[in-house]
Parts: C-alpha cells; structure tokens; sequence
C-alpha cells in the first residue's frame, strides 16, 4: 500500500505539526505534543480543550496511521482514546481505536484487557422489550449500564469528544456480539460489536510482537465449546428416548423362556466338590442368559462357582455367586441383611446345547443347604442401559459444568451477577 | 439515458442531461447554475466553491438498490454543527427520481412518498414513534441543517435556499425515512439504510493512497 495521504495543519497550542488523516471528516483533532484538543471545523482550529497527561502516558497498540486490510476494505487507525467506568468504588478503564476508510466509513476496534471487539455504528434500530434490545432478529441481555468518560485522547474523530464528559453506556450482550448504547442527552447512538481475537487484529494490521493474551473472561466472549449445554442436552434426551423405546420393545418381546430349573443339596460331607447339570437347550438367537439362584439361607452363607459350558465348542463362561440371609436383634431392634435369592445376566450367549459346571463352598459347620437354580433365557437387561445412559450422561453434565462455568464469570462482572456458588473460577 | 446536448447560456459548453426530468443542473466549466425552461436554459446563479469533500460518490457513480440499478446525476451538500453530508440525487433505471445520502459514510436510499398527515416540526421529538405505508418508525435524529452547495442535475430547483431542518427515522427492519421541513410543506422521502458493500457501487471516486 501507499503511503498515506496527510493533510498538514500546525496545532495552535504549541505550533507542533498536526496529521489529518479522514480527510474532511474529522470534527475533532487531538496535537499529541500539548493534549489540545481542537474543532476540526474552525479554519482557526480553535481550542475547545486542553488536558493534563504525560506524553508517553498511553501508548496506542495500534499507532495512529497503521493501515491494515480489514473485513475486505483498506482501513487506518486515526483516533485513540481512553475511556473508564467506576463500579462499587472501582475504576475499570478499556481502549477504542477509530479507524477510517474512506469508501466503508468509520469502524472502531475495542480493547480491554487483551479482549478485542470490533464495533460499527447499526442502521437498523434496536427495538427494546422490557428494557432488553432484540436487534436483528436476536434478543439481547443486558449486561451493565454506567457513566464511561474519555480520560485520554489522541488522533481525530468525526464527532465532538471531551475529556471528562460523562456519557451514559449500557451494554446488552449476545456473544460473541455486544450491543451498547451511548446516550448523550436525548440522543442514543447504537453499536453492534463482535468479540476478536487479538492476533487476527496483529496479522491484518501488521503490528509487531504478539497480542496481549485476553485476562478473565469478558461480557460478550464466546465460550469456546463448540456445543452448547442446550444441543448436548437435547442429544441426551434424543439418545435416552431411543435406549428407552429400545428397552420397551425388549421388555415386550423378550420371551423368558426357562431352560433349566433343578433343586440340590449342599452339604460339607457331599463327596464331591464340583457336579455338572444335565444338558438343556438354548434355541433361536443370541440372547441373554440369566441363572437364578434361591438358597434357604439363614444366617449362613454359600458361594457357588459357576461354569455355563457350551457342549459342543466347550466354549465356558465362567462366573461366582454368593448368596447369604442374616437376622438378628440388636440395640436398634431387629436387622437383616443380604437376601435368599440372586439373580445373574449374562449379556450374550450364541445358541446352543449347554450345561452347567457347579461348585458350591460354605462353612462346613453351618449344616445343610437347599437350592435351585435356574435358568432362563432372553431376558431384558436393565443394567447395560442404565450404564450407557451413566456414560451419555458423563458429556452432557461435563459441558453443563463447563458452560455454567463461563457464564458465571461473565456474569460476574456484570450488573447481573450469578447468584449461585461459583464453581472453578479464582479470582 | 444521456439526453441531446443544450448549450450553456454563460460560457457555451454542451450540456449533456442524465435524466429527461431534470429541472436543474450545473454547467461543469464554469459552475453556473442552470434552470431548464420550456425553450432553453436559465442561468441563475453560480456554484460557491464545494468544500473539500470526503465521499467516495461522485456524479456518474452508478450502483442497485432493491434490483434496480441508478446513476448519480446530481447532489446537494448540506453543513450542520458536526460536519457535512452529502445528498446524492440518483435516477433508477425506472425512470424514478431517489435520493442517496452518504453521512459519514452512514448510507440511505429514499424516495419522495405521498403520506398523509406529515407532523409539524414543533411537535416532533427524539423517540417519537410514525407509521406511514405501514412501516413503524422512530425518530433517531433532529437536524439544523445549512445550505452549502449544489453539483448537477436535480428533480427541483433548488439554489437559493438557506437552512432546513431535517427528521431522520429508522426501524428495526432497516427502514429509514427523512421528513424535509425545508419547504413550507413538509416532504416524506422513505427508504431504506443500506451498506456500502450492498451498493455495490462503480466509478467511484479514487482516493489518492488508497486502492
């Protein structure tokens, strides 16, 4: 690119040199040297100001005159000023950055603490319903309202700017955009701004060293999730619906066929320790398998090793049970604990004809031991839904927690902060 | 849609008109004002120097709103307390006479609309609220507004005037509408704010040091 086209006035301050860079446009000019702030429109460029600052006292990020390709037009940064708010006692102060092309107008590029935002002026006119602007189509939250005034200045502006002057700001957020009003006695000016990220700016502008990394999070950030808590719940309660329909049609058509059902004796003085159960048939698809057990426990306990053996491939699913019944009397009254009956599914078992490897273990002094075990197949299996749902659940609650997160440091520093605990955040 | 020449009654140059109903025009050597009558044409004033002037738009600048394409043929610059703007008189291949107004690069197309009953200016504040042909608006702007110059051809006479006070109104669809309270009668012009890049705008001026 060329280089830029200057007008060159000399300030009436001091005599040091002024640059003019909008061409017509500027309605205030600021001399760098002695902070006078002149009315672009007096050919006498007559001083409307003057303030106090120590030259050097705020540097522009981006140097006045700095030409950058920006959004597909030429733009060069013209105007700086400084401008603060105080709440709760606490002064908060942010940079804005004019920029001019002389085809595309004015745009400005907002800064505070390393969070970039680039902001126009909207041509259409935000409609406010109970106090919240929807502009577009898009509703806004507001966000703060406060008095921002200019505390330091430099470069031109097509507008009058005073240092000092209290202008009413209100911000209404819908990241990554914001939407502030400026209100100066009954006129309100709209801005729409969009969050940058700072280093977008560094490349387009050609500025040198790195952006500042963003500190905190700022009001209209977006979150950076690529999913909302909202999609991931709806994907949840898409995802539920259909494990529940699938369970459903199991629970209907599940046949619970039972294969097997035989009672046996168990006592320490049995001969052997291990017997097999005569062969039964498990027809039709895979399905599962689930083997009962009833024991006339009480106070006592068995464990039973169990074998489900395929007959024909030897193939051998092997899995133990214990079962025991405890009653008694203490202090607190009468207690029991553990149960007479177990229940176990095997989640899938081809067809086939099969038996049953089983090794019972008790104490040898609790006596006798009655049981029955059975076995039915295809029935519906609960547990294996209910940990699928637990691992869907795990996402969705993840990113809950990650998206409450954020907000709630955005909110924090609004006029509307969270009241709930705060969650992860340090500040 | 150039129009046969005429010859300027001051200093002879062709006239070359853009639009057939222009009723006014300059004479772009020696900046005299002219007024087209039945027979020829009027000379009735001369044009003050234009002050140095920032928009990328210029007489010939040819673009589309709303499907049709326009050519600038004319504008009028008006001052106010912070700056200038300009209001570029523009002919829509429609044959319809429109208005372009770049302030501060703030652009709008509107065109004169009959509505009934228009305000009196004394009763219009910031915020008011106006329907006309159905389109709700507000009033965003009360402006002064000086007199500062004229360039080309225009649907009206118009070059002796001083001051006018402008309404500017907008909606939250984009509508934007000026009441002119120039005239003894206040005019409606009523049309849209447009971006530049929807303009798409070509011969356009060129900016020294900028492509």
């Amino acid at each position: 690119m060329t280089a830029p086209q200057v007008q060159s006035l000399t300030c009436p301050g001091c005599g040091a040199p002024l640059t003019v860079r909008s061409m017509g446009r500027a309605v205030t000019i600021v001399c760098g040297h002695c902070h006078s702030i002149l009315d672009a429109k007096d050919p006498q460029l007559r001083i409307l100001q003057r303030f106090e600052a120590a030259t050097g006292d705020e540097t522009p990020l981006i140097p006045l005159g700095t030409r950058g390709k920006w959004r597909g037009a030429a733009y060069e940064a013209i105007g700086f000023q400084r401008r603060e708010i105080e709440v709760d006692g606490l002064t908060y102060s942010w940079r804005e950055y004019l920029l001019f092309s002389p085809y595309k107008g004015f745009r400005y590029f907002t800064e505070y603490n390393g969070h970039w935002n680039d902001a126009s002026v909207v041509t259409a006119l935000p409609e406010l319903q109970d106090g919240s602007p929807k502009y577009l189509g898009k509703k806004y939250k507001h966000f703060q309202t406060s008095l921002a005034k200019t505390t330091f200045v430099l470069g031109e502006f097509p507008w009058v700017i005073k240092v000092d002057d209290d202008i009413a700001v209100a911000d209404y957020v819908s990241p990554p955009y914001v939407l502030s009003s400026e209100t100066v006695g009954e006129e309100t000016t709209w801005t729409l701004g969009e969050y940058v990220q700072g280093p977008e700016i560094w490349r387009a502008f050609g500025l040198p060293g790195i952006a500042p990394a963003p500190v905190g999070v700022y009001e209209n950030q977006p979150s950076g999730l690529r999913v909302s808590a909202a999609q991931t719940w709806f994907t949840f309660l898409g995802l539920f619906t259909a494990f529940f329909l699938i369970f459903t049609f199991q629970q209907m058509f599940a046949q619970r066929e039972e294969v097997f059902r035989e009672a046996y004796r168990y006592s320490q003085s049995g001969a052997e320790a291990s017997f097999v159960t005569p062969d039964f048939n498990l027809k039709g698809r895979t399905t599962s398998v689930e083997v009962h057990t009833d024991a006339d426990v009480s106070n006592q306990w068995i464990y039973l090793n169990y074998a489900l053996i395929n007959e024909d491939t030897g193939q051998a699913y092997d899995f133990a049970r214990e079962v025991s019944y405890y009653t008694g009397v203490d202090s607190d009254g009468a207690w029991h604990e553990g149960s007479q009956h177990d229940d176990v599914t095997l989640p899938s078992i081809p067809p086939g004809r099969y038996y049953l490897r089983i090794e019972p273990e008790s104490d040898p002094n609790l006596g006798l031991i009655s049981y029955t075990v059975a076995v039915t197949r295809d029935v519906p299996v609960l547990g294996l839904y209910l940990a699928a749902l637990a691992l869907l659940l795990l996402p969705a609650l993840f990113i809950s927690w990650r998206a409450h997160n954020f907000e709630q440091m955005r909110w924090a520093e609004s006029d509307h902060p969270m009241k709930s605990i705060r969650v992860g955040s340090d500040e | 849609m150039t129009q046969p020449a005429a010859l300027c009654p001051n200093c002879g140059a062709p006239i070359l008109f853009r639009w057939s109903s222009s009723v006014q025009t300059t004479c772009p050597h020696c900046q005299s004002i002219l007024i087209r009558t039945d027979v020829n044409l009027e000379r009735v004033g001369v044009v003050s120097d234009l002050p140095p002037d920032s928009s990328p738009i210029q007489i010939g600048t040819s673009g589309v709103y709303e499907n049709h394409t326009f050519t600038v043929a004319g504008r009028i610059i008006y001052d106010y307390a912070d700056g200038s703007w300009n209001e570029w008189h523009i002919v829509l291949n429609t044959g319809a006479s429109a208005w372009l107004s770049d302030a501060q690069s703030q652009y709008a197309v509107t065109l004169a609309v009959e509505a009934e009953p228009l305000p009196a200016l004394a009763s219009v504040h910031l915020g008011d609220r106006f329907t006309w042909n159905k389109i709700a608006l507000a009033v965003t702007a009360i402006t002064t507004a000086r007199y500062r110059g004229v360039e080309g051809e225009l649907p009206f006479e118009y070059w002796d005037k001083h001051e006018a006070t402008f309404v500017d109104l907008r909606s939250a669809g984009g509508d934007f509408a000026t009441l002119d309270y120039g005239d003894a009668e206040p005019v409606l012009y009523l049309g849209k704010a447009v971006e530049f890049e929807a303009l798409r705008l070509k011969n356009l001026r060129a900016f020294e040091g900028w492509s």
